[in-house]
C-alpha cells in the first residue's frame, strides 16, 4: 500500500480529434467499455494502490464528468481524511478561469497541493486507458532517485493523428536522455503513458517557476526543456494501454476488449475497475437474440443479431435488428429490421425501424448523443 | 430525535430449512434471486421507493452474512444521518437472553429500538416474497381509514386459499374474521404478511400477547386474532400486482422463470421502481463466437461459450464451449464445464461442474423429494467431477458421493 503518494489527474484535454464524442464532455467523461468512463481507470488503478488522497482538476465540459462522480463513493474516495477533490476553474486575481496549458491549471490548484499531506504525487492526464497499480513504479521512482519518473509503454506504431505522444529515449538504466512531443517520425518506440511521479515539492518549484516565465504547459515547457538538467526516468509498462488518440483509436480500443487477453488485462480481477452503479436489471435475450463475440451490459433488451459490438447499459435491439462491429452506448435502440454497422452510437440513439447505416472499420460512422434516425 | 413519521421492521429470522442446500451458508433472505438480486433487496427496495428510511432487520441465524452485506445500506440509500438499516439479532439483556419465540416476540424484544424513533406508524414485513409495492399507498389508505391496524392481503385462487391466512371482511374491507389456514375459506383475500400499526397499539397489544404464556407470539396467529377480540378497527389493504413466495425450491424456481415469461411476470427493468443490491464489481458479461444465447437473463462477469436457453445467470458465471444449459438458474460464480448438459437444474453459488456432464438430463428412477419434486439441485461451493451423471431431482450435498 503506497500511502506516500496522492494523486493529481489533469482532465482539460483538448482533443478534438474524439468529434462528436466530446461536444458535450470532457475525455475523462467519454463511455467506454460497456459500462465505465474513461476516468473509471485511472481512478481505480489509483485507488487499487491504496491512493486515497486524488484531485482532479476539471477545465471545461464537467458537468457529466461531475455528475458520473458525486461524492467519490463508488472509488470508496468519499473519506473524512482526505478523498475526492473536484478542482474546478475559478475567477481569482491570478487566474481568469480558463488555463493556458497543464501547468497553468496545476498552479491553481497549489493549494490544495501544498496542503496534500504525502511526500509524492502522481500527475497523469484522463485520456490513457489501463489497469494498473502503481506500487513498482513508486518503488523504482524511490530507488533510482529519479527527480520524475514517466511511466511508458513500447507502442511502435505513430497515430495518424497523434495527441500529445510523447516519445522517450532511455539508456540501459532507464534514465531518460531525450524526450520529443509529436515526432513526425518514429524516434523512439517508447510511448509516455501520461503518469509522471514526482516529489511534491519539486513539482510546486517547477510549476511556481514555469509559471514565474510565463510558461504553461507541463510537457513542453517543463519536462522537455528541463530534460537536461533533472533526472527523469523512464518505468516500463507492460500491459494493455489504449489511447483515445482519434475516434479510430477510440473504434479499434474498444472492440479490442472482445479479445481475452485484453479483457482479463484491463478488467483484472485483482483490481477491479470501479463505477457508478445504476442498478438496472440484468441483459434481457429474447426469442430470435443472436448474440456473437460481444459484450453486453445490465438492462439491454435484445431480440435482434448482435455481432463484434460493444452494448453500453440500457440497449434495446428490436427483432430483426443487426448490429455489427459497432458501439452502442446507453440507453440507445435499434429498432425491428435496421442494420447498423461500423457505428458509434452516442446515449440515447434511435434507429427507427428499417433503415440501414453503415461505416467503414478506418472511418466509422459517428451519431452523437439524442440523435434520432 | 425527531419523531419519525413510519419505521419498517423486516423479519429476516428464518434459517430457510426448506431452501435446503441453499441456505448452507447464507440465511433465506440473502439467497439470490432473478439474476443479481437477493430475496431481501426486495423489500429493502420497496421500503426505500416508498420513502421510508428507517428499517430494522430481526435475524437470530448467521447475523454475519447479512450483517456483512446490509453493510452501511448505502446500496438501498439507507446510508441517512437519521434513520437508516440495522440489524437486530436476539442479545442478552439484564437477567433473561432468549432467541425470538415468534414474529410478535422479534418486534417485541426490540420495542427499544423502536422507542428511539417514536414512530407514529410501524410496518411489519417477512423478508421471503418478491414482489414490487409502494407501502405509502397503504399508509395513506390506513391513515385514511383512521385504522389501528391494516393488513395487505391479496387475492387467491380459492383452491389455494386453505393455505394462507385469510382475512374476512366486511363491504368496507374492515376486518371481521382471520382465519390461519382454513379448509373452508370463506374469502379469497389472503394475508401477504404485511401489516401497518399504530405504534401505541401495536406496544399495547404486544405488551398483551408477551404476558400470554400460551401464545406463540405470532402477528398472524395471535397478535392480529387478539386485536379483534379487543374490537380494534382493522382494515384489509388489497394489493394488485405480482407476488409471490419463495420460500421453498419449487417457488423459487418458478419465481425466477416468471421473469423469463414474454412479457415477464415482474418487470424487474423499471426505472420508475428499481430494485438495489449490493452489486458486485464486474464487467458486463461476453458472448463469444460460439454462444447462443436466447431467452435467458444474462447478468455482469458472466462468459458465455456455449448455448443457454431459458435460464437464468448470475453474476460471474462461466459456461464452456459445447455446453447446454436449459431450464436452469446458475448461482453466483458458479463454473459449467465444456460439453456438459445441464436441464431444468439449480447450481449453487461457487459450485463447479466438470467437463462432459449431465446434470438433470437421465432419469434416475427415484421418487422425487416433495420439495424440489424434478429439479435437480447442485449446492454452493459444490464440484461436480468431470464425466458425472446426475439423474433428475436429485439433490446433490457435500457429503454426498455422486460420481
Amino acid at each position: 500500500m503506497s500511502k506516500d503518494l496522492f494523486g493529481l489527474i489533469y482532465t482539460g484535454e483538448s482533443n478534438t480529434q474524439l468529434r462528436e464524442l466530446t461536444l458535450s464532455r470532457s475525455i475523462a467523461a467519454v463511455p467506454f467499455g460497456g459500462r465505465y468512463r474513461c476516468i473509471d481507470f485511472i481512478l481505480s488503478s489509483m485507488v487499487n494502490s491504496g491512493i486515497h488522497n486524488v484531485g482532479l482538476i476539471t477545465q471545461k465540459n464537467y458537468h457529466s464528468l461531475i455528475d458520473h462522480l458525486g461524492s467519490g463513493k463508488e472509488w470508496d474516495l468519499n473519506r473524512k481524511r482526505d478523498g475526492l477533490f473536484i478542482l474546478p476553474p475559478f475567477v481569482t486575481k491570478d487566474n481568469a478561469g480558463i488555463y493556458k496549458g497543464t501547468a497553468h491549471a496545476i498552479h491553481s490548484c497549489l493549494g490544495y497541493i501544498k496542503r496534500s499531506s504525502q511526500r509524492y504525487v502522481l500527475l497523469t492526464g484522463s485520456h490513457t486507458i489501463y489497469n494498473t497499480v502503481f506500487d513498482d513504479m513508486l518503488l523504482q521512482h524511490k530507488s533510482t532517485g529519479a527527480d520524475i519518473t514517466i511511466m511508458y509503454n513500447i507502442e511502435p506504431d505513430i497515430s495518424d493523428s497523434p495527441y500529445e505522444d510523447l516519445r522517450l529515449k532511455t539508456d540501459a538504466s532507464e534514465r531518460i536522455c531525450d524526450l520529443a512531443i509529436n515526432p513526425q517520425s518514429n524516434v523512439s518506440e517508447k510511448r509516455s503513458c501520461d503518469a509522471f511521479i514526482m516529489e511534491k515539492n519539486l513539482l510546486i518549484d517547477l510549476i511556481v517557476d514555469a509559471n514565474a516565465h510565463a510558461l504553461y504547459d507541463f510537457i513542453r515547457d517543463i519536462l522537455i526543456k528541463k530534460a537536461p538538467t533533472l533526472k527523469l526516468y523512464g518505468y516500463r509498462y507492460n500491459g494493455y494501454v489504449a489511447r483515445l488518440d482519434s475516434i479510430n483509436d477510440y473504434f479499434a480500443h474498444s472492440l479490442a476488449i472482445l479479445s481475452p487477453e485484453v479483457r482479463n488485462d484491463l478488467f483484472n480481477s485483482a483490481h477491479p475497475i470501479y463505477t457508478k452503479v445504476k442498478d438496472e436489471a440484468s441483459a434481457r435475450y429474447g426469442e430470435y437474440a443472436s448474440v456473437k463475440n460481444s459484450m453486453i451490459a445490465d438492462g439491454c433488451e435484445i431480440d435482434g443479431v448482435v455481432e463484434n459490438s460493444i452494448l453500453f447499459r440500457g440497449v434495446k435491439v428490436k427483432k430483426g435488428a443487426v448490429i455489427k462491429n459497432s458501439i452502442i452506448m446507453q440507453a440507445s435502440e435499434v429498432h425491428e429490421n435496421s442494420r447498423v454497422e461500423y457505428a458509434i452510437l452516442d446515449k440515447g440513439v434511435i434507429i427507427k425501424s428499417d433503415r440501414a447505416l453503415r461505416g467503414y472499420e478506418n472511418f466509422p460512422i459517428v451519431l452523437r448523443k439524442s440523435s434520432i434516425v | 430525535m425527531k419523531r419519525k413519521k413510519i419505521v419498517a421492521m423486516l423479519l429476516a429470522g428464518g434459517q430457510g430449512s426448506r431452501l435446503g442446500v441453499l441456505t448452507s451458508e447464507t440465511a433465506k433472505p440473502a439467497v439470490p434471486f432473478g439474476g443479481k438480486y437477493r430475496i431481501i433487496d426486495f423489500p429493502l427496495s420497496n421500503c426505500s421507493n416508498s420513502g421510508i428510511d428507517t428499517v430494522g432487520v430481526m435475524t437470530q441465524y448467521e447475523p454475519l452474512a447479512l450483517n456483512s452485506y446490509l453493510g452501511n445500506g448505502q446500496p438501498w440509500d439507507f446510508d441517512r444521518i437519521n434513520g437508516g438499516v440495522f440489524v437486530l439479532p436476539p442479545y442478552v439483556s439484564g437477567d433473561h437472553a432468549k432467541w425470538y419465540s415468534g414474529t410478535a416476540n422479534a418486534v417485541y424484544q426490540n420495542i427499544k429500538f423502536l422507542e428511539q424513533y417514536n414512530p407514529e406508524y410501524v410496518l411489519i414485513l417477512s423478508a421471503d416474497h418478491i414482489y414490487k409495492m409502494d407501502y405509502s399507498l397503504m399508509l395513506k389508505y390506513h391513515i385514511e381509514k383512521q385504522a389501528d391496524a391494516t393488513v395487505a392481503v391479496i387475492r387467491v385462487s380459492l383452491d389455494e386459499a386453505s393455505r394462507f391466512g385469510i382475512m374476512n371482511t366486511d363491504k368496507a374491507g374492515k376486518i371481521i374474521e382471520f382465519e390461519e389456514k382454513p379448509k373452508n375459506p370463506k374469502s379469497d383475500l389472503a394475508s401477504m404478511g404485511v401489516y401497518i400499526f399504530n405504534y401505541d397499539k401495536l406496544k399495547t397489544f404486544l405488551n398483551i400477547d408477551a404476558e400470554d404464556k400460551d401464545s406463540e407470539n405470532d402477528f398472524g396467529k395471535n397478535v392480529i386474532p387478539l386485536m379483534l377480540k379487543h374490537d380494534c378497527k382493522m382494515f384489509a389493504y388489497s394489493f394488485e400486482g405480482y407476488w409471490r413466495d419463495v420460500g421453498t425450491i419449487q417457488s423459487l424456481y418458478e419465481a425466477n422463470m416468471d421473469l423469463l415469461a414474454t412479457p415477464p411476470k415482474l418487470q424487474l427493468n423499471d426505472s420508475t421502481w428499481r430494485i438495489y443490491s449490493r452489486n458486485p464489481i464486474l464487467p458486463p458479461h461476453y458472448a463469444s463466437s460460439e454462444a447462443t444465447i436466447t431467452h435467458s437473463l444474462i447478468t455482469e462477469g458472466c462468459e458465455v461459450y456455449g448455448t443457454v436457453k431459458n435460464s437464468v445467470l448470475f453474476a460471474g458465471v462461466t459456461v464452456e464451449r459445447g455446453a447446454v444449459i436449459e431450464d436452469s438458474i446458475l448461482m453466483p460464480y458458479s463454473k459449467i464445464g465444456a460439453n456438459t448438459h445441464i436441464k431444468k437444474a439449480i447450481i449453487g453459488e461457487s459450485a463447479t461442474v466438470g467437463n462432459n456432464c449431465t446434470i438433470g438430463v437421465v432419469d434416475g428412477g427415484r421418487t422425487f423429494n416433495v420439495l424440489t419434486k424434478d429439479i435437480t439441485l447442485i449446492a454452493n461451493d459444490f464440484e461436480v467431477r468431470d464425466n458425472s451423471n446426475i439423474p433428475k431431482g436429485i439433490v446433490v450435498r457435500g457429503t454426498e458421493d455422486i460420481a
